[in-house]
């Protein structure tokens, strides 16, 4: 098998990047794929916190590239997935510790024996963001429906396209329903319209994505979760599945959904 | 090796280092310059840098190579200084500078005379981020996001939404049109007029913006004939 490499990027900070990467691994591993994640955030690294790997953390990416270790010796095996490993990122050094053609290596090393690399990309336009990108042969952009946010996007895409790193394709993370109806958010039409991108999820905001990431126990995991189920469904369109939208996704369905979500309280 | 080294001269400016290129095949001078931060690894560790590349027409590849090679070695490349429109606008596209604070010395004398019969055609939406600026009318087949910007010094023509800021007649041409399918810019400017924020109609028609007979900027519907 020859892995696919999936970097997760997004321009501004705190749209959920770390947290997407998190269960989108976790969801494919759940599938029976071999999945490793990298976190591509050297300085300020938390994806292992959020998949509560933090204790295990002997070796991370910084040490693989300056010879301190083997690569194996730095893929943290996750506690419940054994086909799920964690390449933590250096909690001590910066971004000019990585270069795009370290990343270059790394990922054709792990390519023979994985389906999927999932690369956390730092927020920013700058050296994180191009050593993550650099491997990349597809990327999915988050955003949320607000509209500092949705305009780091385009500005990504717009790199990302320059760059001919083919179109991303868009998670829309914490979408509030309610708050749309109420014209109080950016729909999905609206980000839709302005980033022009295909779309791969929507995510609803969800309080257990919260407490899962607390937890370290990404929100996949919680069966009865909607934010997870969203994430199972990008997860399951990303290895090829046609899945449609949820109910809430559904661009004509979205009033309906909301209805009914109302009418159960 | 002083045959290659001479190709590309470096010198500091205030904002980093400009390193100039001299005439030749643009893989010799990329070849050139990284031999000389080769030679001086501990002098150019960490440095910001612009590259004057004259008049050479560059596509995204070089540069990205160009720069993926520099940040290999700890070097920012942070702008491409062009009297091509192409390099321009490739920079533009990759989100680096293409003025740097010292001007060029012949930038005045080059100035293109650009006939007010053409324009600068551009087939793709501008996204947040991208600068176009050109000396003459500029069409776009595509929007203008929020965080674009349009500087001409003629009219300007979207065909397209327009959220992002434009100024036409940049040089005081107060005779300069705006006009597009659906234009709820944040700003527009023609000449030294300004408007605020237009308002997102519900259901956009075109429009077109102009200086008015009391000298204000106003944007109207778009009547054929």
């Amino acid at each position: 098998m020859t892995a696919q490499v999936i970097t997760v990027t997004s321009g501004k900070g705190g749209v959920g990047k770390t947290t997407a990467v998190a269960n989108l691994a976790t969801a494919l591993a759940a599938d029976g794929r071999k999945v490793v994640c990298m976190d591509g955030d050297i300085g300020l690294r938390n994806l292992d916190v959020i998949m509560g790997l933090e204790n295990r953390i002997v070796y991370d990416i910084v040490d693989v590239i300056e010879g301190r270790c083997k690569l194996k010796q730095a893929m943290i095996r996750d506690k419940h997935y054994p086909d799920l490993y964690l390449i933590p990122a250096a909690q001590t050094r910066d971004k000019n510790a990585v270069s795009p053609s370290d990343m270059m290596r790394i990922c054709n090393d792990l390519k023979p024996d994985t389906d999927f690399i999932i690369i956390d990309s730092p927020a920013g336009i700058e050296r994180g963001f191009r050593n993550a990108i650099a491997a990349a042969d597809r990327v999915l952009v988050v955003t949320n429906p607000e509209v500092s946010a949705v305009r780091d996007a385009d500005r990504v895409v717009g790199i990302l396209e320059a760059e001919e790193k083919g179109s991303p394709s868009l998670i829309l993370n914490r979408l509030n329903p309610a708050l749309v109806k109420n014209n109080d958010m950016l729909s999905p039409e609206d980000v839709l319209d302005l980033l022009g991108i295909q779309l791969i999820g929507i995510v609803p905001e969800d309080e257990s994505v919260i407490i899962g990431s607390n937890r370290g126990a990404p929100v996949v995991t919680d069966a009865k979760s909607r934010a997870g189920q969203a994430f199972r469904n990008i997860a399951r369109r990303i290895q090829g599945h046609n899945v449609p939208f949820m109910d809430l996704e559904q661009q004509g369905g979205l009033w309906g959904a909301i209805q009914k979500l109302t009418g159960r309280k | 090796m002083e045959q290659t080294t001479s190709l590309v001269q470096i010198k500091g400016i205030r904002d980093g280092l400009l390193a100039t290129f001299l005439d030749a095949p643009w893989e010799d001078q990329c070849a050139a310059l990284l031999a000389q931060v080769d030679e001086r690894p501990a002098f150019f560790q960490g440095a910001r840098l612009a590259i004057d590349v004259g008049s050479q027409a560059l596509k995204v590849n070089d540069l990205v190579d160009l720069r993926d090679r520099l940040s290999e070695r700890s070097i920012t490349l942070w702008a491409i200084v062009s009297e091509s429109q192409v390099t321009e606008h490739t920079s533009q596209l990759l989100g680096l500078a293409t003025r740097i604070s010292k001007p060029r010395p012949q930038e005045q004398v080059h100035h293109e005379v650009v006939s007010s019969d053409t324009a600068l055609f551009v087939a793709k939406t501008l996204r947040s981020g991208t600068r176009v600026e050109y000396p003459g009318n500029v069409v776009v087949m595509g929007d203008v996001n929020p965080g674009a910007e349009i500087i001409a010094e003629g009219n300007v023509i979207v065909w397209g939404r327009v959220r992002g800021t434009i100024h036409a007649g940049s040089k005081g041409d107060r005779a300069a049109f705006i006009c597009a399918l659906d234009l709820s810019a944040i700003q527009l400017r023609i000449a030294g007029e300004t408007s605020a924020m237009l308002k997102p109609q519900k259901d956009p028609k075109p429009e077109i913006a102009t200086i008015n007979s009391e000298g204000r900027l106003q944007a109207e519907l778009w009547h054929p004939g």
